[in-house]
């Protein structure tokens, strides 16, 4: 028991590292015209003269970039507005009650609502038209801007209660209340004391996941074909129509286009490296001069905004789903649909049972199996080896594009057929990372003398985890599950690319809706589309609940 | 379970030496018979859980150890620790709170009792030693610090010990209640015949305890 538990990390970490090799290789050769699948078998810089080529490939490359970094400049300083405003006071959990429930929502669906929010027809303008005098939608251009603003928009409502939750779970190893203590009794006011001497050290923990933001970022593409700009698009979106193009050829330059996405995913996390290395400079010069902060007043409004600001978007999205999804007849100025009709939702279930089960069956597969290795990693290696974690975290630094394109070209190659578990075996690499992020902090947070008990009561190894560990860790292990769900229910790229439109789920069904631009089915399809993940996170409390009637001490 | 060579076998400390990052903690080299205490104090940093944790077998890997436990001819250091027998009581009471009282003690109590007739009944009798009748289905969130404290003891000697370790297990209560619970502790000590070592900072426990006292971490701490 104890050796092969040991072999577990090993296993786990080729488990994620395999594949991501392999799809590099198979992103690396054809770029350089090697693919004899197709019968180019000569290395050569063809594809990548074909790449440059290509019109607007430059100006693609930079959106990536520019998208990435502002998306996730603009999500750490409004977690880090929230929590100065927050860290400290009782208005704190609200704030996380708050945005919890934000994570559940794909970021296709967030995009959708966002998308059906904004445009001169939506419901914004709507509110607005009354007080403007508005007759009929202005004439802008607003999703789809060419600087990819609300492409920005929409990550930011998703990626920064993420940044914010994760800060949250880890904000306990930067003692706030004691560090807040001694800082205001030093003089400084909350907010000062909080950026002085609690963010540095709370950044260091979290800055793996803002790392995975930004790669996240700058190489997306559900959300980027549903809000980005479309001539050119983001490089991601460029590289997807060129994947999907039955002409098999164009493999060759889509795979040098992802070697060039890898490149703009790294220039993005550099530039962010940058950025905080002038935000810590910033700190220690105003620390020296003795911190302070002069819209120290003003931070309550400010984090609050912050707060709220992916709660109004993300939620007044949802709104604009469900009322699209149920309207009739719906002109311009009017602020509801003024008839309702069930059409949209009858056909809408007819056709979304199959992908829904497929979603289902992914989600259930890819996350029970992630839940049941951190189970086994942890328990060989708690806390897990800082090398091991960032291995781990690989395939969330990895730009998608770079490997996922690879392993779909190695399985043409190689002449395999994507079946339901080769897909879920994909998934399982992507859910892995999150899971383990969410559970390897009460892991190692359970007092460990329970387990020391349980051994000076005779009981060994096995029956410690089984009987005293995951009982007492029933709560993370289901929310882990649930994040693993939704992390695989919302996978976009990885299903498309390696399922190669035989296994359709809700989320590519829902986001080949985007370019037909129907409202009312669009709604239909974001709205289920969130429904599966919700119902996962939902599920959490009740089965806890169910599990341990009347223990006290296991509600937290 | 190893066999059982002398009935009631002693707990020897052999010229057992703990260090932390090569500055030395403590020596110890000490003999614990059966249904005595030994006492172990000392200022805190000194060291004195880490000893108990060494003998228990979850000695923090920052730390070195040398020496040997031996009860009997056993050399406990040798075995993994849910072989040892060593019964542990810490200043909470530790109960898994996802199950009941009774539940808790069922846990310890070897599967040599088989039959849910004869375990529950052992269990019974066993809170019924404690001053705790009736208490098998109570939720442990629902105990208060005494009566958390003795079913604690109740499970422990449930599992049948063959030593005890008392890392200042009086600590959470208040004194009165401390002088009940620390007068059953050195009752069910001399009555179940095994040694014990007790950690505590709290000269009062030493004298109850009446066994020897040793001192630990008294040149670090001047």
């Amino acid at each position: 028991m104890t050796f092969r538990l040991r072999l577990v990390p090993v296993l786990v970490a080729a488990l994620v590292a395999l594949p991501v090799t392999a799809g590099f290789l198979g992103t690396l050769l054809p770029a350089f015209g090697y693919l004899p699948a197709l019968g180019a078998d000569a290395l050569s810089l063809q594809p990548f003269h074909e790449l440059f080529a290509t019109p607007g490939i430059g100006r693609s490359g930079l959106l990536s970039v520019w998208t990435g970094l502002a998306a996730t400049a603009l999500s750490v300083l409004l977690a880090m507005l929230a929590l100065a405003a927050f860290v400290g006071t009782r208005a704190l959990t609200r704030v996380e009650r708050m945005l919890a429930p934000l994570l559940a929502v794909p970021h296709a669906a967030a995009a959708f609502g966002v998308a059906l929010l904004i445009p001169p027809s939506g419901l914004l303008f709507r509110l607005a038209a009354v007080p403007l005098g508005l007759g009929r939608p202005p004439d802008l251009l607003i999703v789809g801007d060419p600087l990819g603003l609300s492409l920005i928009l929409g990550l930011v409502a998703k990626e920064m209660p993420f940044i914010l939750l994760v800060a949250l779970a880890s904000l306990p190893r930067a003692e706030p209340a004691r560090r807040t203590a001694v800082a205001r009794s030093l003089g400084q006011g909350r907010a000062a004391a909080f950026l002085f001497a609690v963010w540095p050290t709370l950044y260091r923990e979290i800055r793996l996941p803002v790392l995975a933001v930004a790669a996240f970022g700058s190489s997306v593409v559900d959300v980027s074909l549903i809000l980005g700009p479309s001539t050119p698009p983001t490089l991601a979106v460029q590289l997807l129509r060129w994947m999907g193009d039955p002409d098999l050829g164009l493999r060759l330059k889509a795979s040098a286009g992802a070697l060039l996405q890898g490149g703009a995913t790294l220039a993005a996390i550099l530039l962010w490296l940058g950025v905080e290395r002038c935000a810590a400079a910033w700190l220690r010069r105003r620390l020296a001069r003795g911190g302070r902060l002069p819209f120290e007043a003003a931070m309550r409004g400010l984090g609050l905004g912050a707060a709220l600001l992916p709660v109004i978007v993300v939620g007044l999205g949802l709104v604009g789903l469900a009322l699209w999804s149920v309207a009739g007849f719906w002109s311009f100025p009017d602020l509801l649909p003024p008839s309702l009709s069930g059409r949209t939702w009858s056909a809408a279930l007819r056709s979304a049972a199959g992908p829904l089960g497929t979603t289902l069956a992914l989600g259930l597969l890819s996350a029970g199996a992630a839940v049941l290795l951190a189970i086994l990693l942890l328990a060989a290696a708690s806390p897990l080896p800082r090398r091991l974690a960032a291995l781990l975290a690989l395939p969330l630094l990895v730009p998608q594009p770079a490997f996922v394109f690879g392993l779909s070209t190695g399985l043409l190659a190689l002449g395999g057929r994507p079946s339901l578990l080769v897909l879920s075996a994909l998934h399982l690499v992507f859910v892995l990372p999150y899971v383990l992020l969410a559970l390897a902090e009460p892991w190692a947070r359970l007092d460990p003398r329970f387990e020391r008990v349980a051994a000076s009561l005779g009981r060994g190894r096995f029956a410690r985890l089984l009987r005293v560990r995951l009982p007492l860790l029933l709560k993370p292990l289901l929310s882990a599950f649930a994040i693993g769900f939704a992390v695989s229910a919302g996978l976009y790229l990885p299903t498309i690319v390696l399922g190669a439109g035989l296994y359709p789920t809700i989320t590519t069904e829902a986001v080949a809706l985007a370019s037909g631009g129907d409202r009312r089915i669009i709604g239909a399809y974001a709205l289920l589309q969130a429904a599966l993940p919700c119902l996962a996170f939902a599920l959490v409390p009740a089965i806890h609940g169910l599990c341990f009637p009347g223990r006290r001490g296991m509600r937290t | 379970m190893p066999p059982a060579a002398p009935m009631f076998p002693s707990l020897r400390l052999d010229r057992v030496s703990i260090a932390l990052g090569g500055r030395r903690l403590l020596d110890v080299d000490a003999l614990v018979p059966p249904g005595a205490v030994l006492t172990v104090m000392g200022p805190s940093g000194s060291g004195k859980s880490t000893l108990l944790a060494l003998i228990a077998g979850f000695l923090d890997p920052a730390f070195s150890a040398s020496g040997a436990a031996r009860l009997g001819d056993e050399d406990l250091l040798a075995s993994p620790p849910e072989r040892r027998g060593a019964g542990l009581i810490f200043q909470d009471p530790l109960l898994f709170p996802h199950m009941s009282v009774g539940q808790n003690l069922l846990f310890a109590l070897p599967p040599t009792v088989s039959g849910r007739a004869a375990r529950r009944a052992a269990a019974d009798a066993m809170l019924a030693r404690v001053d705790l009748a009736g208490f098998f289905d109570r939720d442990p969130a629902t105990l208060s610090g005494g009566q958390g404290q003795r079913a604690a003891l109740a499970r422990t000697l449930l599992a049948e010990p063959r030593l005890l370790l008392l890392d200042e297990p009086f600590n959470g209560l208040d004194q009165a209640l401390r002088g009940t619970v620390r007068a059953l502790v050195v009752s069910l000590v001399a009555e179940r015949r095994i040694p014990a070592i007790l950690v505590t900072h709290d000269p009062a426990d030493a004298e109850a305890a009446g066994g020897r006292v040793l001192s630990i971490g008294a040149e670090a701490a001047r």
